[in-house]
């Protein structure tokens, strides 16, 4: 413990503990910027500025160590004065266009100008930065409102170990982005949109789907169907001013009802659906494996579309250890569009599917020529949670006055194995829960069935289950340990892929999830999204699990009732038509030639 | 004119092929740290200049983002990503060239090349850059083309200086 | 020396020394030809050409020793030189002149007046060094070997004592005692902080750590300065010599020369300088036989000015963009690759051999009380001789420019001088008798910088020189904080804005307040210092800003010439055509 003065408070702080930690824990505030805690420090901005006694210039606060008998100082004129100018000079080089940018109202760089009082423009100039890169269907760069605070850049490399972003060229011609500013659609972006969740200003954002799903609401022609993925409702609420971790599930689907959707129907029906396939595939698997013949493993989820971009491109040679099982939101649109719309008799033409993610990949993933079943792709939008909040305030919606109401069957019911599908671990929990179950007859032997070691927010959590004692029809896994691994980041499966790619991985099925903590800090989630904020989203997710009465995806009626009535039994011909794919391999590296050629110049 | 478009090596060349002598250098530092600018420099001295593609190529071999090499490469002036001429001439605006009359001497060569900084000749012969010192300072101003110095050049002698190259 | 022997102790040293004298001893002169970057720009290649044939032609070849040195001082006489052992300096030298020059000096003894050096104000010729104004007040301390010894031969430098000072530490002394020596001779960085390099050392050696390096910042980027240019390029043993001390009294292991890419000939002769000091054992492993393990590599800079800042160096070495990193931790506690780092410049580490060789107290009788010791001076601008000097610390200025240099250019007048390069400060005429150290300059409100040292006659408009300034600290600006990123762009177009009459009132204080903003609140000293030129001009030229501002009138008559010199910058290449059509604006 170290005593120090701050604002002529004394107070004390942990040795090592930067002075903007130490005045945190004091409750006082020190404006900062380009500061984000735990995740980002490179002292960019220089807003954090404080005044030290003894030392000549002003430090940023965001990066300074305390000292014992520190005397700091936050508010002096000179300070102050500092502060001012340094924002104004952000200013200068930046667009003043907030009643046409999508940060309005939520801009940190707003509301640090609303906080300073700034009044005019003082220092106007060149601009150093002017073009948009709207060339991928997931995320828009402006790099004009790009204030270099270099939140992505860590993002991108440090976390999710993609490294698309980086800092280019130098003095004030530097830019963020890309080498030789190319276009987002043209490197091995994984379209995560972590970066949109920790960009301060509207310089990376998600694209726009609001218009598109108001334009399909106004078509009379059109029957609209929603479905929420069940990350959003442990979520959204934060939009309105809820707590996080605050389930919102019930005020949602009333939400979406008032808005005008025609059905409302939850992703998690899907999600339950995905064990059963997935489930069985693995089972597959590891039969085939078991009998000596030629079987892929480990298998590796799909549901995460953020890190089946990053696959195909870091891995193109490691496909097949994918599960061929589409992503949740997609298993259901293509049902939407086939079993549903027969059962309603429209024309699926006629329907329009929008998709509630937590997930920017997600927008992307639509598009994918894989994603069609009779020539209709399976899912026509997808809003992010934070799209969603918007189209609900722009409705005139109180969103807190709602009554709860529940989704429309038959494809809105789902288990709390369903539900788990947004954290990190849960896919895999999920499926053990059945797997365990049709392998043995027993129920999995955890308490509360959940598989503890490969929950939490950890990079890369591991587990073995014995199998003793199993059914006839699996004599073969009796005494088989099976090993699994979950991991959450691109990092981590980066880590674990290595292994796969060298043959040394010794895990028999392994959980992806893109964005790190899994769909619950996905990158259309409600900013800002630190490690508390994922562990309130997730222990939320936990507790809807631990509240149905039903937890198991093979128990979910409507789920075995759809494999007698339509798709006949789990990797079926139906189930392969409707939810199964196959992957692309994409170039690790851009192809100037191609890219040339498709373009005409050279 | 012809709309035929000559058959490209590049190709046909696999980009080892093309990039073998980098490929080997990598290779020479393999496991050393911090080697990316010295590849950088022994690049460009072989190939003239950085493209975007043999930029990505060192990248993918150091196993770095390509984002990050290119972001290192920009950062230095020394590293270009446009092919350059024969000879380069480097204008020196150090403080003391500046002051005896550097801003002349590049105006002479601006207009006697007809080009304007950073940029080369359509003939491929010269490219113009502006370079901040290069320790001659005693005897301003100066330029230095493809690594010598002249010194004391009289804007009026530029080509003098430019016939003595060849 | 025969090729490939090493020197594994120091007696073998001692010998080499002595087979040399042997061998030098029947040569009755030595020629010394500048062969420095300043004189090859001024052929001095087809002067050495020219004097080795008339030699040859003269049968002088077992009388006559013909050195390459590196540069003499005075390049803008070049080529220049020297014969000894008279120390009669010939200057402006062509190769149709040394037929005349070798018969006179060299075969009949008589010194070619004519050909050697002219002193403009007393209208005479000057042959003896000695004599020259420019020379005679000069204390060789650093620069002892330059324009003397050739700069390409080890025995030479080892005949002049090379060496030796780092054997007597290596075999006699323990580090610590290496850094004691070096703490009390007083003897502060020359890099331009100032620093005192016996604390740095103390502090690099008492970091535990199994790995250490040292670095010698050769990146020399003020303009202006060429002091370490002429060090590596004329005497690089000695830079050699100073990191091996340094080595062995901070315990590294590794070393790194850090050259800037615009000094091809610096890194040709470190290099051949290290080649020769590996082959003869110098460095290597178990070095005279003491097990002490050491080497260096050379890595060129690739022009980022900011890469002379030490952690911004230390990036550089790693791989990765020049930005400074946060201090602390010092390089001294953690520095390249995470390891305790010594980085020291190229004149400092010049000063070490004769330290240790003459002893602290010898060093520190030189100077002032702030400085101790003898500072390179790079001379540039609008005075009569231009060119290297090496005085004890505390002269003045008046001297420098009124007797060292000879006063000014075309009887001009003189109106300022700038000092620290870019983001240094001027020194008006009120202030020509400062005595020159570390915290003189600093009274005067400008910096010693690196020695560099450009003297502006009455035509030079202040206004047009801040211009560049800031767009030289601009254009070198790591791009990360906002203050020097953006702050110094916005100062820069104020300043274009005025030198094109666009003026408005008011700008001088918008200036000021971005200026102490900057400094105030950047990360590290280019950003910190950036709008030194602009803050001490409108100190000492605020008439000049008003004439500009209120007047449109520029005394200097620089103004009038609107075009404008700003280089294009980073050429970032083309970006992708596909983006150009979706630009904003
Ligand atoms: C922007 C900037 C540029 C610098 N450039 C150089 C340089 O070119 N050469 C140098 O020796 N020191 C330079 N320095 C100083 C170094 O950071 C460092 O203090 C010095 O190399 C230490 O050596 P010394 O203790 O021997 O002086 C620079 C500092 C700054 C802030
Ligand atoms: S990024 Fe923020 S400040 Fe900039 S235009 Fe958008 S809302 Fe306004
Ligand atoms: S806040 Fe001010 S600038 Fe913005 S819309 Fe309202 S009146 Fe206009
Ligand atoms: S979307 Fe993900 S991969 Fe793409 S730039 Fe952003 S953080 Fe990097
Ligand atoms: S794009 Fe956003 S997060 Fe990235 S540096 Fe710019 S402002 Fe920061
Ligand atoms: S983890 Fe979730 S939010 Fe992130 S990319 Fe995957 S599916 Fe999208
Ligand atoms: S230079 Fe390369 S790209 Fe151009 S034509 Fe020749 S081979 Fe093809
Ligand atoms: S002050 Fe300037 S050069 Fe130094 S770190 Fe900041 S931006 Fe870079
Ligand atoms: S080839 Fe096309 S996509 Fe690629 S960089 Fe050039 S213009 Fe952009
Ligand atoms: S918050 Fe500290 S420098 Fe940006
Ligand atoms: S929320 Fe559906 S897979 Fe993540
Ligand atoms: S300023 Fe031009 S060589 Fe130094
Ligand atoms: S280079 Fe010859 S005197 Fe300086």
């Amino acid at each position: 413990m170290q005593s120090l003065t701050i604002n002529n408070k004394k107070v004390t702080a942990e040795e090592g503990m930067t002075i903007l930690e130490a005045a945190k824990k004091n409750n006082i505030f020190i404006p900062h910027f380009c500061f984000l805690e735990g995740i980002h420090q490179v002292g960019s901005c220089r807003i954090c500025v404080v005044e030290i006694e003894g030392v000549k210039a002003l430090q940023p606060s965001c990066s300074t160590r305390v000292k014992e008998g520190m005397v700091v100082h936050s508010n002096t004129e000179r300070v102050k004065k500092a502060r001012r100018v340094l924002y104004e000079l952000m200013l200068s080089d930046h667009p003043k266009d907030c009643l046409i940018c999508k940060r309005n109202q939520t801009c940190e760089f707003q509301k640090l100008g609303e906080l300073l009082g700034i009044e005019e423009y003082r220092f106007e100039g060149e601009q150093s930065k002017t073009y948009v890169d709207d060339s991928s269907p997931s995320i828009i760069r402006d790099t004009s409102k790009c204030i270099l605070c270099r939140r992505c850049v860590t993002v991108c490399n440090e976390i999710q170990g993609v490294g698309v972003l980086n800092v280019q060229g130098r003095s004030f011609k530097t830019v963020i982005g890309p080498a030789h500013q190319l276009p987002l659609n043209s490197v091995n972006c994984t379209y995560c949109g972590q970066c949109t969740v920790v960009c301060p200003v509207g310089a990376l954002q998600e694209r726009d789907s609001t218009h598109t799903v108001w334009q399909a609401l106004f078509d009379k022609s059109k029957r609209v169907i929603i479905q929420t993925a069940p990350a959003i409702r442990a979520a959204l609420g934060e939009e309105f001013g809820y707590e996080p971790g605050t389930l919102v599930t019930g005020k949602m689907v009333t939400a979406l009802r008032d808005i005008g959707f025609d059905e409302v129907f939850d992703t998690n029906f899907a999600a339950d659906l995905t064990i059963l396939e997935e489930g069985n595939e693995l089972l597959k698997r590891l039969a085939d494996a078991f009998a000596g013949k030629p079987a892929v493993l480990p298998m590796v989820t799909s549901c995460s579309p953020g890190w089946i971009k990053y696959v195909e491109h870091t891995f193109p040679e490691e496909l097949d250890h994918i599960s061929t099982c589409k992503s949740p939101h997609m298993m259901l649109g293509a049902l939407i569009k086939s079993y549903y719309a027969k059962k309603i008799k429209v024309d699926p033409k006629d329907i329009f599917v929008v998709s509630v993610m937590p997930c920017t990949a997600k927008k992307f993933e639509i598009t994918r020529p894989e994603m069609k079943n009779g020539g209709y792709p399976n899912v026509d939008a997808v809003l992010t949670t934070r799209e969603l909040a918007r189209m609900i305030k722009d409705a005139g919606i109180q969103f807190k006055t709602l009554e709860d109401s529940r989704f429309d069957s038959p494809l809105g019911l789902s288990t709390g194995a369903a539900d788990i599908f947004a954290a990190t671990g849960g896919v895999m929990e999920a499926a053990l829960r059945t797997v365990y179950e049709v392998v043995t007859g027993r129920e999995l032997p955890f308490g509360g069935l959940h598989v503890t070691p490969i929950i939490g927010l950890e990079q890369i959590k591991t587990a073995e289950i014995t199998i003793t004692d199993p059914v006839e029809a699996y004599k073969f896994l009796d005494g088989v340990t099976v090993k699994i691994a979950v991991t959450s980041g691109l990092m981590g499966a980066k880590q674990l892929m290595d292994e796969v790619s060298s043959g040394n991985s010794p895990y028999h099925f392994i959980e992806v999830m893109g964005c790190p903590g899994g769909c619950i800090s996905g990158g259309g989630q409600p900013r800002p999204t630190n490690n508390e904020i994922r562990q309130k989203r997730l222990l939320a997710i936990y507790s809807e699990d631990d509240h149905k009465q039903l937890r198991k995806s093979h128990e979910n009626p409507f789920v075995i009732k759809l494999y007698e009535d339509f798709l006949g039994e789990p990797l079926g011909h139906k189930s392969h038509e409707l939810l199964h794919t196959h992957y692309t391999k994409r170039n690790h590296l851009v192809d100037f030639q191609e890219c040339a050629e498709t373009i005409g110049i050279r | 004119m012809s709309t035929m478009v000559k058959p490209c090596k590049c190709a046909t060349e696999t980009k080892e092929e093309l990039y073998y002598k980098i490929s080997e250098i990598i290779e020479d530092y393999r496991g050393k740290e911090g080697s990316l600018i010295p590849i950088l420099h022994i690049a460009q001295g072989i190939y003239g200049y950085l493209t975007p593609e043999l930029l990505q190529f060192i990248a993918e071999k150091l196993d770095m983002p390509f984002s990050k090499v290119y972001g290192v490469a920009t950062f230095y002036s020394y590293f270009t990503i446009t092919p350059r001429g024969e000879y380069t001439i480097r204008v020196c605006l150090g403080t003391s060239c500046y002051l005896q009359g550097g801003k002349k001497v590049l105006a002479q060569l601006k207009k006697q090349l007809g080009i304007e900084i950073g940029q080369t000749t359509p003939d491929g012969k010269y490219t113009l850059e502006v370079v901040r010192c290069i320790g001659e300072c005693g005897i301003a101003p100066n330029i230095s083309i493809n690594n010598t110095s002249f010194t004391q050049v009289d804007p009026d002698k530029i080509g003098e200086i430019l016939e003595s190259l060849s | 020396m025969t090729k490939g022997m090493r020197i594994r102790n120091l007696q073998e040293l001692e010998n080499v020394r002595k087979q040399y004298d042997e061998k030098q001893k029947k040569y009755q002169y030595r020629v010394a030809v500048c062969s420095g970057t300043g004189c090859i720009s001024s052929k001095c290649e087809d002067v050495r050409d020219a004097l080795l044939e008339a030699i040859d032609k003269n049968g002088l070849a077992e009388k006559v020793f013909v050195s390459c040195t590196g540069c003499i001082g005075l390049c803008s006489l070049g080529p220049l030189m020297a014969v000894y052992p008279e120390g009669v300096l010939y200057t402006e030298l062509t190769p149709e002149l040394i037929p005349e020059i070798v018969k006179s000096h060299l075969v009949n003894g008589e010194i070619k007046t004519e050909n050697t050096y002219f002193d403009v104000k007393k209208k005479e010729h000057v042959p003896h060094i000695n004599d020259i104004d420019f020379f005679k007040d000069q204390v060789r301390i650093s620069l002892r070997n330059c324009g003397y010894i050739d700069c390409t031969s080890l025995e030479e430098y080892i005949a002049r004592d090379g060496y030796q000072a780092f054997a007597r530490a290596l075999l006699e002394m323990k580090p610590a005692e290496v850094v004691r020596e070096v703490k009390s001779s007083g003897l502060r960085g020359r890099g331009g902080a100032g620093f005192p390099t016996g604390v740095k050392w103390e502090s690099t050696l008492n970091t535990p750590g199994k790995e250490k390096y040292i670095i010698c910042n050769a990146d020399e980027g003020i303009p202006g300065s060429y002091m370490d240019k002429a060090l590596l390029e004329g005497d690089p043993h000695t830079i050699i010599e100073g990191m091996l001390i340094g080595a062995y009294a901070v315990g590294a292991t590794s070393g790194y020369a850090y050259i800037r890419a615009e000094y091809p000939l610096a890194v040709e002769r470190l290099d051949i300088a290290i080649n020769q000091a590996r082959k003869a054992g110098l460095l290597g492993v178990n070095i005279l036989g003491s097990r002490f393990d050491f080497d260096i590599e050379i890595r060129t800079g690739a022009g980022a000015f900011i890469c002379g800042e030490e952690t911004a160096m230390l990036q550089s070495i790693e791989g990765l963009r020049g930005e400074p990193r946060q201090k602390p931790p010092l390089p001294t506690e953690s520095g390249l690759f995470g390891k305790p780092t010594v980085i020291n410049n190229v004149e400092t580490l010049a000063s070490i051999p004769p330290i240790l060789l003459n002893g602290p107290a010898w060093y520190s009788a030189f100077g002032t009380e702030d400085t101790k010791g003898t500072k390179i001076f790079s001379l540039s601008g609008n005075m009569v001789n231009n060119g290297l000097i090496e005085v004890p610390m505390g002269v003045t200025l008046r001297k420098i420019l009124e007797e060292i240099s000879g006063g000014m250019k075309d009887n001009k007048t003189f109106k300022a001088a700038q000092t620290g390069g870019p983001s240094g400060g001027c020194i008006t005429s009120e202030f020509l008798d400062t005595p020159l150290d570390f915290s003189s300059m600093q009274k005067i409100g400008t910096i010693m910088g690196s020695g560099d040292f450009v003297v502006m006659d009455e035509d030079t408009c202040m206004i047009d020189m801040v211009k560049y300034f800031m767009e030289f600290v601009q254009e070198e600006s790591c791009g990360r904080c906002t203050s020097c990123r953006i702050g110094t762009k916005r100062m820069l177009e104020i300043i274009e804005r005025i030198t094109l009459g666009e003026g408005k009132e008011g700008d001088v204080e918008l200036l000021e307040e971005l200026g102490y903003t900057i400094q105030e609140t950047s990360a590290c000293g280019l950003g910190q210092t950036a709008p030194n030129s602009v803050l001490s001009t409108i100190r000492y030229f605020r008439d000049e800003y008003n004439e500009h501002i209120r007047n449109k009138h520029c005394r200097g008559g620089i103004c009038t010439d609107l075009a404008q010199v700003s280089r294009a910058g980073k050429t970032e290449g083309q970006p992708c055509k596909v983006l150009q059509l979706t630009t904003r604006r």
